[in-house]
C-alpha cells in the first residue's frame, strides 16, 4: 500500500518503501519538519510507514537513520503530534501528522 | 524654419523642461523637508503634553488621550479599561532589529506608558529591507536612539526610555525589574536563556518571537503557571543549529509579522484582554502561507529556571556564563573564527592578488552556495558548494589538467564568504590527495576589504 500523499508541500518525499508490507501492522504518519530540521533534511514533509503502536521516540529514530543529520537537533526540539503537545513515548495513529519543531533564534 | 531644424529646437526645449522640471521637484522637496522640521520644532516648542488637559472621568484619560486612543475605545472588549491598564503599564522590547522593530512602533503608538528598548547595535545599510523602525538618516547611529526617536515622532504622549548597550546577566535583572511585560526580539541563544531565566527570577511574563528564513516562531513563557523556554528546550541547541539571519538570510516582512504578533500579545497582556498564547507555540511558515499553533509541554517540575527546585538565584543568574553554557557567542561577530589549518595550508587576500598579477595558472574554488556565487564571484573561480565537493571532485581534475597541473600542486586555492568553510574544504582536499591546496584568509569579504573594494559585500 501506497504511503499516504502530503498535500502540496515543498520536499514531498514518497520513496520512503518500507519493507513491511503487512497492511495490518503498519500505518502511516506524516512528518513535519520546521526550522532547523528542514534544513537538514532538506524537506518539510515526508511520509512514513511505521509499525502498528509506534511512538514518537521509535518514529525519531527510524528518522534518524534516514537523516542522520537530524542528530544535530534531537536534543533540543519540541514534538507534536496532530498540533497537541507529545514526548517520546505517546503513541502513533494512521494518519497522525508528527511536527518536529526546534527552535528558530533569530530575529 | 526647417523641418529638421524645428525638430531639433523641439528636443533642445524638451530637454530643458525636463532639467527645470526636476530642479523644481528638488527644491520642492527641500521646502517640504524645512517646513516638517519647522513644524516639528514649533511643535516641541509648545510641547504636545503641556496642552494635554485634566483627567476626564475616573479612568484617567485627558480629552486629547481619548481622542488619540478613540479607536481602542471603541471596541466592546477592549474598551476605556484596556487603554487605561495600556496607559498605565509598562513594557519592555529587547532589540531593536528586525522583531523588534515593529514590536516598539506598534508599542508606542498603542499608548504603553512606559516603553524600554534594549540594543547595542549600530545602523547599518543591511538592516533597512526588514528593521522597518530605522530610516536611512540614523545609519551609523546607536539602534536604540533612532527606535527612541521613531516612537517619539508617533507618540509623544509616552515615556520611551532608552537603555543603549547590550542586555547582559549583570545588568539585566536591573533593567527587567522596571517593567511589568518582557518581549524578546533578539537574534541569539544565549540573550534568549538570559531573559527567560530573568523573567522567571523577576515573575514577569515574556512574550517571545523568533524568525529566519521565511519562518517564524512565537509563545509567550512563564505566564498564568506556563512553561518557561528552560522547560521546553533544557538542553540549548548546538551552535550549528542556531543560525542568524547574517547567515541564512530572512525575509524582511517575517519578522516583521512575527513582530506584530508579539506586540499584540504584549498589548493582550498589559491590557489584560483576551486569551493569551501561553501553553500554545505559533509557527508562521511563509513559503506554504499557513500558521499552524501547536500545544506545548506544561511547566516542567524539573526545571532549572522555574521547577520545584531551581538552580537559579538572583546571585547565580548575575554570574552564570550564557555565551558558555549554549557555546554560543551573544554578537555576531560576523568574521572567521575556525582555525582548522596550519600557516602554510592558507593564503592571504594580498598574496592571491600577486599571484593573479603575475599570471600564474592556478585554479580558484568557490564553495559557497550556488545563491551565493550568483551574487558576485572572483573571475575564473569554479563554484562547488562545501557539501558537494567529494562528490565532484573531478571537476577539480579537470579544471587542474587544463592547466597542465595534477592533484599534488600548490596551485589550488579556495575561497568562500569569511574563511570558515574554505577551511573545512581544504581539510577534504588533503584528505583526498589535494595535499597542498590552500584556502584563502577571511573569504571574499577580506578581498573586499584588503584588495579590491570595488567587490560587492554581502
Ligand atoms: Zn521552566
Amino acid at each position: 500500500m501506497a504511503a499516504e500523499e502530503p498535500k502540496s508541500e515543498k520536499g514531498y518525499d514518497d520513496d520512503d518503501d518500507d519493507d513491511d508490507d503487512d497492511e495490518t501492522k503498519s500505518v502511516s504518519v506524516n512528518v513535519l519538519f520546521f526550522a532547523r530540521a528542514r534544513d537538514l533534511t532538506g524537506k518539510s514533509v515526508v511520509s512514513l510507514k511505521i509499525p502498528c503502536g509506534s511512538s514518537a521516540g521509535s518514529t525519531m529514530e527510524r528518522l534518524l537513520c534516514m537523516f542522520p543529520r537530524l542528530q544535530e537537533i534531537c536534543k533540543s526540539m519540541l514534538l507534536a503530534i496532530n498540533e497537541e503537545y507529545a514526548d517520546e513515548s505517546t503513541l502513533l495513529k494512521h494518519g497522525d501528522e508528527l511536527a518536529i519543531i526546534p527552535p528558530l533564534s533569530g530575529g | 524654419m526647417e523641418r529638421r531644424a524645428i525638430e531639433e529646437e523641439i528636443n533642445k526645449l524638451q530637454v530643458e523642461k525636463l532639467r527645470i522640471e526636476s530642479r523644481i521637484i528638488s527644491l520642492q522637496s527641500q521646502l517640504n523637508q524645512n517646513g516638517q522640521q519647522k513644524q516639528l520644532d514649533d511643535k516641541n516648542l509648545s510641547g504636545w503634553k503641556t496642552t494635554s488637559s485634566p483627567p476626564y472621568g475616573d479612568h484617567g484619560l485627558s480629552k486629547e488621550l481619548i481622542y488619540r486612543y478613540s479607536r481602542h475605545l471603541l471596541l466592546p472588549d477592549f474598551g476605556i479599561q484596556g487603554q487605561a491598564n495600556l496607559l498605565n503599564s509598562s513594557i519592555l522590547v529587547v532589540g531593536a532589529g528586525g522583531l523588534g522593530s515593529p514590536v516598539a512602533l506598534y508599542l508606542a503608538a498603542c499608548g504603553v506608558g512606559r516603553l524600554g528598548i534594549v540594543d547595542n547595535d549600530i545602523v547599518e545599510l543591511n538592516n533597512l529591507q526588514r528593521q522597518i523602525i530605522h530610516t536611512e538618516a540614523f545609519i551609523g547611529k546607536h539602534k536604540v536612539e533612532s527606535a527612541a526617536a521613531a516612537c517619539r515622532a508617533i507618540n509623544s504622549t509616552i515615556d520611551v526610555i532608552e537603555h543603549k548597550g547590550a542586555l547582559l546577566a549583570v545588568n539585566a535583572l536591573d533593567i527587567i525589574s522596571k517593567y511589568d511585560v518582557v518581549v524578546d526580539a533578539t537574534d541569539n541563544i544565549p540573550t534568549r536563556y538570559m531573559i527567560n531565566d530573568g523573567c522567571v527570577l523577576l515573575n514577569k511574563p515574556l512574550v517571545s518571537g523568533a524568525a529566519l528564513g521565511l519562518e517564524g516562531q512565537l509563545t509567550i513563557y512563564h505566564y498564568n503557571g506556563g512553561p518557561c523556554y528552560r522547560c521546553l528546550f533544557p538542553t540549548p541547541p548546538p551552535t550549528s543549529a542556531c543560525q542568524r539571519c547574517s547567515d541564512s538570510g530572512v525575509l524582511g516582512v517575517v519578522p516583521g509579522i512575527i513582530g506584530c504578533l508579539q506586540a499584540l500579545e504584549a498589548i493582550k497582556l498589559a491590557s489584560s484582554v483576551g486569551v493569551s498564547l501561553s501553553g500554545r507555540m505559533l509557527l508562521f511558515d511563509a513559503l506554504s502561507a499557513r500558521i499552524r499553533t501547536v500545544k506545548i509541554r506544561e511547566r516542567s517540575l524539573n526545571c532549572d529556571a522555574c521547577g520545584e527546585n531551581p538552580i537559579f538565584t538572583k546571585k547565580l543568574f548575575r554570574s552564570f556564563d550564557y555565551e558558555n553554557f549554549t557555546e554560543t557567542p551573544i554578537f555576531d561577530l560576523s568574521c572567521e573564527n575556525l582555525m582548522l589549518l596550519s600557516k602554510e595550508a592558507r593564503g592571504s587576500s594580498n598574496e592571491y592578488e600577486e599571484l593573479l598579477n603575475n599570471g600564474k595558472p592556478h585554479v580558484l574554488l568557490d564553495v559557497r552556495p550556488a545563491h551565493h556565487f550568483q551574487i558576485a564571484s572572483l573571475p575564473n573561480s569554479i563554484n562547488i558548494p562545501l557539501p558537494n565537493i567529494e562528490k565532484e571532485l573531478f571537476t577539480i581534475d579537470s579544471a587542474l589538467k587544463e592547466i597542465g597541473q595534477c592533484k599534488e600542486t600548490d596551485s589550488l586555492y579556495v575561497i568562500c564568504r569569511r574563511g570558515n568553510d574554505s577551511q573545512i574544504a581544504v581539510q577534504i582536499l588533503h584528505q583526498n590527495g589535494y595535499s597542498t591546496a590552500k584556502d584563502l584568509i577571511g573569504g571574499l569579504i577580506s578581498w573586499a576589504n584588503l584588495v579590491n573594494c570595488d567587490f560587492p559585500i554581502y
